[in-house]
């Protein structure tokens, strides 16, 4: 399944946040999209999985979803959004039991999403036992489970420190060889770009606009090793978004 | 950042201390800091009946003043005696338990629709501000009228003095619940219902239970109000009748009943918290 933006453009009150973004998400790919704080990263992703609607422009989805997904656009949260008073089992079930899974079914799946991002020791435990990175890991099982064509992530290792960044970033590279999802993936920090993106989309500062896309060859797998190829790419893409980084830094917030 | 000239604290120290004296730096972290005294509490409170005691027994508080412990308890002996407590409480718990019940269920009802609803809050909102200031036992005599002398009009009074306060701390619950729980769900797929109910409702339920521990203090205060007309048995009758005979004994005695009472009902919502709200760290 294809997500296309065509021509995003999006205000907030008098000030324009979002200008005339458009790009596709291939199926299998991950794509990056960086830029400075403030930028619209985040309200796009909002748009693209129709969380909220944009002025003018559109999204569309091209291809059927594969065959189960229960819910073809499916986001990872900053803030992971867990519910604190359901276990992470129950969180799972969560986003089962609207389309009608329980009982052996629910739990079949339950226990299969679990065991792929190994927290079948933890089904039972609340968020408020778990550490950062094992809430965020709940919040993949729970996106696996509604068998997603395409994986909206929204600064998904943002509030995490940076060794469990590491961590999770291995996982989600050994998840995508398996699954082979396709992802929308906003961050503003370089190196998680650098090191998932099949793509780099570099947003300019308010109002978002495309200022530039880096195409990155290596094969995601490799980029481990691969470490001071994929630096001199960082640099790049940073050269890339420093004046906007600096004047985004510099401006007077009036966006609510 | 190379870590190669890594010192062992000892060698440090011996480097820091040459010629010059070395001083602990100084404790200025304490104090702020509550701790948990388990005996201070009854101890505190059996001094001051003991002082109570004592004060009356050597003439120093009159007896027209204050009647001693022993005797306020000797009354609540002869109400016991008597049977007469279980007819007064039932009468009371009956009038507390209907009311309260019913109050809290509207309010939470009615807080959910001025949570959730634009049109509610736009045309419910004003309604409750306005409403939950007036004292309802200066509504007394019109819940008499309208719901009768018997029970309807005392149920009335603690069923409005409970909703008010339950509506605005129900519809402040769900204001807070986090947006980005309401997201998720919806970007999931949830239903509306399924978000209300799986996400709204237990997010509010910290809010709601502290809501609880309110309305059920004004509904013990309203109890007495509501007995004060046309009431022949319950708690607030029997104190009233006491302080009309200026039978001050049974006064306080009385009083230590509503008392107690308000600290069982306390350690009922207290367990209750521990239950709903185990998520809570």
């Amino acid at each position: 399944m294809q997500l296309i933006a065509r021509n995003i453009t999006h205000h907030y009150g008098g000030t324009a946040v979002l200008e005339d973004i458009s790009f596709a998400i291939g199926a299998g790919e991950i794509v990056c999209v960086v830029g400075p704080s403030g930028c619209g990263k985040s309200t796009f992703l909002r748009i693209a999985g129709g969380l909220e609607r944009p002025d003018s422009g559109e999204v569309m989805v091209a291809g059927a979803a594969p065959e189960g997904s229960l819910n073809p656009l499916t986001y990872i949260f900053q803030d992971f959004a867990l519910l604190p008073w359901r276990s992470v089992a129950g969180n799972v079930s969560l986003v089962l039991e609207d389309h009608g899974i329980r009982g052996a079914e629910a739990r079949a799946i339950v226990a299969d999403v679990l065991a792929r991002t190994n927290l079948s020791d933890f089904a039972r435990a609340l968020p408020r036992q778990l550490s950062g990175g094992m809430k965020q890991r709940v919040a993949i099982a729970r996106a696996l489970a509604v068998k997603p064509a395409i994986m909206l992530m929204d600064e998904p290792l943002s509030a995490l420190d940076s060794q469990t960044r590491e961590l999770l970033m291995d996982d989600l590279v050994a998840l995508w060889q398996r699954e082979r999802f396709s992802a929308c993936y906003v961050t503003h920090n370089l190196n998680e770009a650098v090191r998932l993106g099949s793509r780099i989309i570099v947003l300019s500062r308010r109002p978002g606009r495309i200022r530039e896309v880096v195409e990155i060859d290596m094969p995601i797998d490799q980029r481990a090793e691969r470490l001071t190829e994929l630096e001199r790419l960082q640099r790049r893409v940073w050269e890339i978004m420093r004046e906007e980084a600096r004047e985004a830094d510099r401006e007077i917030a009036d966006v609510p | 950042m190379s870590h190669e000239a890594t010192t062992r604290p000892g060698e440090t120290a011996a480097a820091a201390g040459s010629g010059e004296e070395l001083r602990p730096v100084p404790f200025r972290g304490g104090g702020f800091k509550h701790r948990p005294l388990g005996p201070v509490a009854p101890i505190v409170f059996l001094a001051i009946l003991a002082l109570w005691e004592l004060g009356a027994r050597s003439g120093f508080i009159s007896p027209i003043a204050l009647p001693a412990p022993s005797e306020a308890l000797a009354a609540l002996g002869d109400l016991i005696a008597t049977g007469m407590l279980w007819k007064h409480l039932g009468a009371s718990l009956y009038r507390l338990i209907v009311g309260w019940t019913l109050g809290s269920l509207l309010g939470i009802a009615f807080g959910l629709l001025i949570g959730l609803f634009s049109l509610a809050r736009a045309g419910l909102l004003p309604l409750v501000s306005a409403l939950f200031p007036i004292p309802k036992i200066a509504l007394l005599p019109l819940f008499i009228i309208w719901f009768g002398i018997g029970e309807g009009s005392k149920v009335a009074t603690i069923l409005f003095g409970t909703f008010f306060p339950t509506v605005i701390a129900t519809y402040g619950g769900v204001d807070n619940v986090d947006r980005n729980l309401i997201r998720m769900g919806q970007s999931f797929g949830l239903s509306w219902l399924s978000i209300v109910r799986k996400i709204i409702v237990p997010g509010a339920m910290p809010a709601i239970l502290s809501g609880f521990r309110i309305s059920a203090s004004i509904a013990i205060v309203l109890l007495v109000a509501a007995e004060m007309i046309g009431a022949e048995f319950g708690i607030g009758a029997y104190i009233l009748m006491a302080g009309a005979l200026f039978a001050l004994d049974q006064l306080i005695a009385g009083v230590a009943i509503l008392s107690v009472l308000g600290l069982i009902i306390a350690w009922l919502i207290g367990k209750a918290e521990k239950r709903l709200l185990a998520w809570r760290s």
